[in-house]
């Protein structure tokens, strides 16, 4: 039976309407409300559904990010998972914190603790990088499934669907494995209650990046955040002629 | 539609953390699976309870104050009013019916059934599988409940229940319903009995279902009763001491009952500011002339009070402090601001407002029913005005 790692990162909630800080170095998040990302949501769904299949033995979930993170942890250990592990980082997860030091530290999680399959969301949707997965299956050496529609486990074989540009693609391979998961996959569950109560009860195990001996410095500074240009009314042309003038002569696309 | 979602910064100093998450949850599954119906079944009166109540149950949302030994979430009423607040902001009917569920028919029996009783009544209603009711009020006894007719007539083995209860949320499809009958009528309020009665049990009838203004889509009924037989086991409490039981759970209900208008006047805010920072009049957003602002304000200030109020009350109730007059006061309170609010939001939209393709006619059909169910305010002054001068007279 496999050995589960799900990562679940604490990023601004998708219903959230977000500002800019007065110094465009980032988005302002001093009052918004932040959530598990929901292709993590996923992530962690998928792994509790092979649970309850019988496919997987234990889930761990982790995170790495500030003190508040736990929040996000409580929710996947209420959604089934059964132990956590909190990767404390107090710099800016959505700036600061890249795909390659995540993808690191999960590498030294996977080699302490002898996971055999990692879930990851596909992206976030802060960084929106859809990298970590695939790095981290690099670093490991592992075959990777991204963009997952749907995942089976038979007989110590994966069989997994990916959504590709011309359609679904499905693979099969043995674990060990990097799975991503992509929105269609499944549907995740509301925390029921007396899962929650139980969830408080989990353990929670605090780390740094550090025990590890994995510096985070990001090797690329964030330079500017802008929002995008407010869209401008579109515009009547009269015939072909004036259409060509203007993609040629004002949008510059010709 | 505008899209409205979850804002951010609750107001209430001193909910926990657990709170603010079981708020947050709450809020997510009312505004996916309750929200999209509020519309539809106001305009047709109808609700499918049947399959809405396991959903809630499944999450514990059904039995927050029951012990877990029953069942339960083992939560306070602090806690019951987070969840009545998202329920009824989602659906004002909803809302009333999840109440009336959840507070009038099983938070009585959590606090005045046996064990067995216990045993055998809260597992279902928590799961949702059964759907309950409480029956007090006739036709010709609403604020004046105790002169209640509904007779229970002594036999072997039990009671035989004859009458008919009026205005019972839920009557049309519940399935277990606390009653309250006169076993002693030469007595008075004295001689009230509380029951808990199966709508299977022979000679249990639904009436007539009520076509209300407002809380659509809550069904509400008579409850006729034809000799029904009650088996001793049934009796809750003690004969004859029906009538405390009564007035200690009314005050738990209106209570809870105060989270339903506080509900509404979120929503309304909901729809009303996101309106008019859109709407353009004079070239310029209404939300720039100061009379609309005036108008936000005043609806912010009262749910705030509202809200604030509650939950303190709340939070007095849970550490067992709660009076009289502090639960027919809040409701009160909450009530009447929600009908205000309720007016002002249609007046925010204008003439959309006015018109059933936007909500907030129905936020002032729902929320009026606030201030006449559970005691009307008539009855919650004179409960606030007794319960100070019984405190004063000595």
């Amino acid at each position: 039976m496999l050995k589960v790692l799900v990562a679940a990162k604490r990023v601004v909630d998708y219903a959230a309407k977000i500002r800019l800080l007065p110094d465009n170095s980032g988005v302002d998040l001093s009052t918004v409300k932040m959530s598990m990302n929901p292709f993590c949501e996923i992530a962690v769904e998928e792994a509790v559904k092979l649970k309850e299949a019988g496919k997987v033995s234990e889930i761990t979930v982790m995170t790495a990010g500030p003190k508040q993170a736990t929040d996000v942890l409580r929710t996947a250990l209420a959604m089934g998972a059964d132990k956590a592990i909190h990767v404390q980082v107090d710099e800016r997860t959505d700036i600061h914190l890249l795909p390659l030091s995540v993808a690191r530290i999960l590498r030294a999680l996977v080699l302490r603790d002898k996971f055999n399959l990692v879930l990851l969301g596909k992206q976030s949707i802060d960084g929106d990088n859809n990298q970590t997965g695939q790095i981290l299956a690099g670093l490991l050496g592992w075959p990777q499934a991204t963009f997952l529609n749907q995942v089976t486990i038979d007989n110590d074989k994966i069989r997994a669907v990916r959504e590709i540009d011309g359609g679904l693609q499905t693979l099969e391979f043995a674990p060990p494995a990097v799975l991503t998961c992509d929105l269609r996959l499944n549907t995740p569950r509301f925390t029921a209650i007396p899962a929650i109560m139980k969830a408080k009860k989990k353990p929670i195990e605090v780390l740094t990046p550090e025990s590890f001996g994995i510096n985070i410095t990001p090797d690329y500074n964030t330079a500017n955040v802008e929002a995008p240009a407010k869209r401008k009314s579109g515009v009547m042309v009269e015939n072909v002629d004036q259409l060509i003038s203007k993609l040629k002569n004002e949008a510059k696309v010709l | 539609m505008f899209k409205y979602g979850i804002l951010r910064r609750i107001s209430s100093g001193f909910l926990s953390e657990d709170q603010v998450h079981l708020k947050e949850l709450i809020n997510k599954f009312a505004q996916q699976h309750i929200a999209p119906m509020a519309s539809e079944i106001d305009k047709n009166d109808l609700c499918d309870y049947k399959s809405l109540w396991p959903k809630l149950g499944d999450l514990g949302f059904l039995g927050i104050t029951v012990p877990s030994e029953y069942g339960g979430s083992s939560l306070g009423y602090l806690d019951h009013i987070l969840c009545t607040e998202e329920i009824s902001r989602a659906s004002g009917s909803i809302g009333l019916s999840y109440i009336a569920h959840s507070n009038l028919c099983i938070n009585q029996i959590v606090l005045h059934a046996n064990h067995a009783q216990k045993s055998k009544y809260l597992p279902s209603l928590c799961t949702g599988e059964k759907i309950g009711a409480l029956a007090m009020s006739e036709h010709n006894s609403g604020s004046d409940v105790t002169s209640m007719s509904t007779k229970a007539v002594k036999v072997d083995g039990g009671y035989l229940l004859t009458g008919t209860k009026m205005w019972i949320t839920n009557g049309p499809y519940a399935d277990i319903f606390v009653v309250y009958a006169k076993t002693d009528p030469k007595h008075g309020k004295k001689g009230i009995t509380a029951f808990i009665i199966e709508k299977n049990f022979p000679g249990v009838k639904v009436g007539k279902k009520i076509d209300k203004i407002g809380m659509r889509g809550s069904g509400t009924s008579e409850i006729i009763f034809e000799k029904v037989f009650v088996p001793e086991e049934n009796i809750m409490g003690e004969i004859n001491q029906g009538v405390y039981i009564l007035m200690k759970g009314l005050n738990f209900e209106r209570l809870i009952l105060a989270a339903g208008p506080v509900g509404l006047m979120q929503y309304a805010l909901d729809i009303a500011v996101p309106y008019v920072t859109e709407r353009k009049q004079f070239g310029t957003r209404i939300c720039d002339f100061q009379l609309i602002q005036g108008k936000l304000a005043d609806m912010y200030t009262r749910l705030s009070a509202s809200r604030n109020y509650l939950y303190m009350m709340g939070s007095l109730a849970d550490q067992g402090k709660i009076t009289n007059r502090d639960c027919a006061s809040v409701v009160m309170f909450a009530s009447e601001a929600a009908t205000h609010v309720g007016l002002d939001a249609i007046q925010c939209l204008g003439g959309n407002g006015y018109t059933n393709d936007y909500p907030v006619g129905r936020i002032l059909r729902d929320a009026k029913l606030y201030e006449i169910g559970g005691g009307t305010t008539e009855i919650r002054k004179t409960i606030i005005a007794k319960d100070l001068i019984k405190g004063h007279t000595h």
